[in-house]
């Protein structure tokens, strides 16, 4: 086993394992933090699979703008850990039995793929080459995600007016109130 | 030189998979939102190892959108909660049973 492959399955069992972690804690403060390891893990795997810009991108976005606002978010609505029922392991049963199916068929699936078995060559991308490449194949693309990124920035302003947003009288008179 | 191609595809699939138990097994609104992350960051690193696997950028550019599309959800997600938290006071989906206030 080369260096490679052996950094490769500890960054797998890391990431698998803080995810783990993370679904599973009471407090959505703790399920946040553990939920960083596992982004900042997967940038690194990303890393080994030769896309060293995705990887920055992971954790600018991911792991620190994406998680810091959930960070924000639990710390105003000071979310309640009135959650204890959803840990009982008979609500687990379920999704875990339809989970490990699903990741057993998808096994034997990428297994079974004629290329499944070929040994990844390792390689590298420059960003330079692509920020090229994306701008050349896919400039329809990156101008329809900036209008999705201005949409959901209106929607989430829109959402987060103090009170109900402005719609009929009815409403806006009970928003008032409560 | 690194592994096989479908030893990255499994390990996206089991992330994949707990996301997914998380959506399905968690009470909680930003619990929920979390699992879908996870999903969506499954995805990537399936992108990823097909990129690498095949030789093509399209896989990597693919990741560029996903990061995009993953970071506008969030915002709206966590702005539907906290709109959602004002009304009924609780992030626990069961109590979103009011057709009215």
């Amino acid at each position: 086993m080369s260096l490679h492959a052996a950094i490769f399955y500890l960054l797998g069992a890391l990431i698998l394992g803080s995810a783990g972690l993370a679904v599973t804690r009471r407090n959505p403060v703790h399920a946040v933090v553990y939920l960083i390891f596992s982004f900042v893990g997967s940038a690194m795997l990303f890393f080994l699979l030769g896309a060293p810009f995705l990887a920055a991108l992971e954790v600018i976005i991911y792991a620190g703008a994406v998680m810091i606002l959930f960070l924000f978010v639990v710390m105003m609505l000071k979310a309640e850990s009135a959650d204890q029922a959803s840990l009982s392991l008979r609500r687990w049963i379920p999704p875990l039995v339809v989970g490990l199916l699903f990741v057993a068929l998808a096994a034997l699936t990428a297994m079974r793929e004629p290329g499944g078995a070929e040994v990844l060559k390792s390689a590298t991308v420059a960003p330079r080459v692509f920020g090229r490449y994306v701008f050349e194949r896919y400039w329809l693309a990156v101008e329809i995600i900036s209008v999705l990124l201005l949409l959901g920035l209106l929607a989430a302003v829109q959402l987060g007016i103090k009170g109900t947003p402005k719609g009929n009288g009815t409403e806006t008179k009970t928003g008032a109130e409560s | 030189m690194i592994v096989p191609f479908s030893h990255v595809f499994i390990l996206a699939a089991a992330v994949f998979f707990i996301g997914l138990a998380c959506v399905l097994a968690r009470r909680n609104l930003i619990m929920i939102l979390i699992g879908i992350e996870i999903m969506m960051n499954a995805a990537a690193i399936a992108f990823v190892g097909g990129a690498l696997h095949w030789g093509r950028l399209d896989g990597q550019a693919f990741v560029l959108f996903i990061l995009g599309v993953a970071a506008t959800e969030v915002a709206v997600g966590l702005a539907l909660v906290v709109a959602a938290h004002r009304v009924t006071g609780s992030v626990d989906p069961d109590r979103y049973n009011l057709l009215r206030r």
